[in-house]
């Protein structure tokens, strides 16, 4: 058979992770995003390029940051096994590794789509008597919904592909921390062209699918 | 009543009126950067001012000795923008019905109106379900000007009203507007740079030039006239 697949274990694994690593991105991005396109202080800039870095390192640079966060002679490290947490080889490992890259476009996606926002419009609900919290979730939040939503499927794709840092922070578990992206690099060294094909397969249909249904969601905006 | 001192520093030069305007139309009238819009926000309180003063039917809305400063939401302002700022995510009744739901009016109004006999007052109730993008400009104008007498403000401002329009439906509106204000009896405060609609809607014209009244420039146009304070 052209197509075989005996562990399904990488692609449950694959979505789980990036589930929940979009989740964190879009609780933290979102917040940081909209306040950052509003607030000017001096060292904005410097920040900026920090919450940026991730999108053009290396994956290896970044695994290997983690590693010297999370490791066991990390800086964190020590904190965390005296609390009993054991983050390093784990595929919260993996989860990490998908924020910390995903995070980017995330904050870059919707501070754009925030700027998009015609400030008239609050204004306009301001003279109208809502408060800043209305506002937010009546006014700004729906308009630049399109745009967030853009960033939550790419930072998605992204957190789904992760490979290399996550291969450093996670390893290569099978069953625990092994992400379809590293199933696909072991089978294929190992000669396992059908297993390889199979979840290259699965992976390009998903990802197909995220992006035609967000487009076709897009389109079909009234305004 | 409304009564205003407003200064406010702007970077090449200083904002500086003070003004008293019964139920009338009051016309504000200068050159692209004379400081007009800018008056606007500060009595809808979208800008803070430098100093002075401002009571709306004996209530303080901004004071710089008392340390006063009502917010936006509070103030019982009405603004119409320029550009309109229809919410495009909303039909044309959940834009007129926005401010109905808001903290303030639930307590506060005696006998309010009601936003939809309002929008068939303007001659748009047929148009209800429809996307602000669908509308034409007088329309638009229209469904904003309900929007923002729906929560019955005690003063309307109207930045630049017919900029957007052409010369026929201006022509109509202006005279809408007019009727509006004869019906509603509460200030009215318009800036345009188009002396036809100063002249045709101002019960008085301020000129600004560079933040200041221009000297002289008070135009008496109805008999029962309030004075304007000019420095």
């Amino acid at each position: 058979m052209f197509l075989q697949l005996t562990d399904w274990c990488p692609v449950i694994l694959s979505i789980k992770v990036a589930l929940i690593a979009v989740t964190i991105v879009l609780i933290i991005g979102l917040p940081l995003s909209r306040l950052l396109s509003r607030l000017e202080f001096p060292g904005k800039d410097v920040v900026e390029a920090v919450i940026t870095l991730p999108m053009v390192l290396p994956p290896s640079v970044i695994g290997y940051g983690l590693l010297m966060i999370i490791g066991k002679n990390g800086l964190l490290g020590n904190t965390l096994a005296d609390l009993g947490l054991t983050v390093i080889f784990t595929w919260w490992a993996a989860v990490l590794a998908s924020t910390v890259v995903s995070f980017p476009l995330m904050y870059q996606s919707a501070k754009a789509a925030f700027l998009s926002v015609n400030v008239n419009y609050e204004k306009a609900a301001r003279t109208l008597g809502a408060s800043e919290v209305k506002i937010f979730f009546t006014v700004t939040l729906p308009l630049a919904w399109p745009g967030i939503l853009a960033g939550l499927v790419l930072s998605f794709a992204r957190a789904m592909g992760e490979f290399g840092a996550t291969m450093m922070v996670a390893g290569n578990i099978p069953g625990q921390t092994q992400t379809i992206p590293l199933a696909i690099y072991f089978a294929v060294e190992s000669g396992d062209n059908g297993t390889a094909r199979t979840l290259v397969a699965i992976n390009t249909v998903f990802s197909f699918l995220v992006i035609y249904w967000v487009n076709r969601w897009a389109k079909k905006q009234k305004y | 009543m409304l009564k205003a001192k407003i200064t406010k520093k702007l970077w090449h030069f200083t904002l500086e009126v003070e003004m008293e305007l019964d139920n009338h139309i009051l016309v504000l009238w200068g050159h692209s950067g004379a400081g007009k819009t800018t008056f606007l926000h500060c009595l809808a309180g979208l800008c803070k001012q430098s100093s002075g003063f401002i009571q709306l039917n004996e209530r303080t809305l901004y004071s710089s000795e008392e340390r006063i400063n009502i917010p936006t939401r509070l103030r019982n302002v009405g603004y119409l923008f320029q550009d309109y700022a229809l919410f495009p995510h909303m039909t044309v009744k959940q834009n007129v019905m926005y401010g109905l739901k808001n903290h303030r009016h639930r307590h506060q109004i005696e006998n309010p109106v009601n936003p939809l006999e309002l929008l068939n007052t303007f001659g748009v109730g047929h148009l209800l379900d429809r996307y602000p993008s669908q509308l034409s400009g007088g329309e638009k104008q229209r469904v904003a000007l309900a929007r923002a007498l729906a929560v019955q403000p005690g003063l309307l401002l109207l930045d630049e009203p017919f900029s957007a329009l052409d010369k026929n439906s201006k022509i109509k509106l202006r005279q809408e507007i007019k009727d509006i204000h004869a019906l509603w009896q509460i200030p009215f405060i318009l800036v345009t740079h188009d002396e036809e609609d100063a002249g045709f809607l101002g019960d008085r014209i301020l000129t600004l030039n560079e933040g200041v009244p221009v000297a002289g420039s008070v135009m008496h146009l109805s008999s029962n006239m309030q004075r304007i304070a000019i420095y």
